[in-house]
């Protein structure tokens, strides 16, 4: 009698283990994030499937459900060999990937979390300008997800729902224009393609979306673990600032609310 | 071995003591030889303006085997990884980036694995690399000889059309 599953699912880190095996991460919609170990992962026939992004078949064997089982699987979208070219979209695949793995529970389903990310993934074969939007709409969806979701209807200070241009480092919560204008050196930017999902959005947009995300990020998902953001997803916004030729903002670490 | 011990096992043991004291890092280029520069470094037959930046010292043999670089190497020591922490600190880069300042070096080839973490080390190379006065090429990736296409994965047959000439 053992216990099994196959499902879609994205492979979201593979770490060598033994003779040529890796203990692979993958998260399904049903199954969540999930591990197991692949034997002969590492080796030739089998390294390029269990790249960081590729979406496979997987299938999951074990004697028990509490068990690190044996994963296997089959190619259905090799992502990763498709991202490698680009630093940008390599960097918004292992950042995605990084951010999943690092923050979301072990083998607790988030469905939505999952088809978000196959989204991203599938918006990378268009281009980052497809891709790092749905990155940052997908990274707040987590946030929402895991219980630190953000308040972007309404502006935290005077109700209004026009104009929010800001968000409160401190609440979550929008801020418009006008009442941020005081605090504008303390509050984090919002793009409107993160309230809007037909908005156009630039680069500078997706560098304020990721800074935005990152920073709930680091503060509540991964802060709360006493762990940082991972350096896949500091990559990815380092590159992007580096590629716009912007500085780094100054932190905002005990900035007051805008209220 | 065990039955002839002084023909066999001690030769052998002594060997390997040779070995591991003999054997050191080259302090040029990090591969593993005798002597101190390499003997790759020291050969004036090779090209010194052509440096091949590889993961490891076993990439570097596999390369040598083919007899397909004439010039010289730089072995990184690894790529860089979150998962297992390995930050540009733990590689062989700052040495790089001073090999690449000098006048002699004209060309410096990225040949390192076609993986997530090999591509990221690579871009992270090509960026610190922009300032220096050398061209900064990658291995191509492709169909291998010998190979038919229904038997590639989906990955090398997207790169090897985007690679065509």
């Amino acid at each position: 009698m053992s216990v099994e599953w196959a499902a879609p699912a994205v492979v979201l880190s593979a770490r060598p283990y033994g003779e040529g095996g890796v203990i692979a991460t993958v998260l399904t919609e049903a199954q969540g994030r999930h591990p197991g170990l692949v034997r002969g992962g590492g080796s030739r026939g089998q390294v390029a499937l269990w790249q960081t992004g590729n979406l496979i078949e997987a299938r999951w064997v074990a004697r028990l459900a509490d068990q690190l089982g044996a994963l296997s699987g089959e190619m259905v979208h090799a992502a990763a060999a498709l991202a490698m070219e680009d630093a940008l979209s390599l960097a918004t695949l292992a950042g995605a990937c990084a951010v999943a793995e690092g923050a979301l529970p072990e083998r607790e389903a988030h469905p939505a979390i999952f088809h978000g990310l196959v989204s991203v993934i599938a918006g990378l074969a268009r281009g980052t300008d497809t891709a790092l939007p749905l990155l940052v709409r997908w990274e707040a969806l987590l946030l929402a997800d895991l219980g630190y979701g953000l308040d972007l209807e309404s502006c935290a200070a005077t109700g209004a729902r026009e104009g929010l241009e800001w968000v409160s480092p401190r609440s979550g919560r929008a801020v418009s224009a006008k009442a941020g204008a005081p605090y504008a050196d303390r509050l984090l930017r919002l793009p409107a393609f993160l309230r809007e999902p037909d908005a156009a959005s630039t680069p500078q947009d997706w560098l304020a979306g990721l800074r935005l995300t990152g920073f709930f990020l680091a503060r509540d998902a991964f802060g709360l673990q006493h762990r940082p953001l991972p350096p896949a997803r500091q990559a990815l916004e380092a590159r992007l600032a580096d590629q716009l030729s912007l500085t780094h903002p100054p932190t905002h670490q005990g900035s007051p609310d805008a209220r | 071995m065990l039955a002839d011990p002084q023909a066999l096992m001690l030769p052998l043991s002594d060997a390997l003591r040779a070995a591991a004291e003999a054997v050191t890092p080259c302090r040029i280029c990090g591969n593993l030889d005798a002597a101190d520069p390499c003997r790759i470094c020291t050969n004036p037959e090779r090209d010194q303006g052509l440096v091949c930046v590889v993961e490891g010292v076993a990439d570097l043999w596999a390369l040598e085997r083919a007899h397909a670089h004439p010039g010289v190497y730089h072995v990184l020591g690894g790529t860089l990884s979150a998962l297992s922490g390995t930050g540009p600190e733990e590689l062989r880069i700052a040495p790089l980036l001073r090999r690449a300042e000098d006048d002699q070096v004209r060309e410096v080839i990225l040949a390192l694995p076609a993986t997530v973490e090999g591509a990221s080390t690579a871009h992270y190379l090509q960026d610190r690399l922009a300032g220096a006065p050398v061209t900064v090429t990658r291995l191509a990736q492709g169909v291998p000889i010998g190979g038919s296409l229904d038997a590639l994965d989906d990955g090398t047959l997207a790169a090897a059309l985007r690679a065509r000439r």
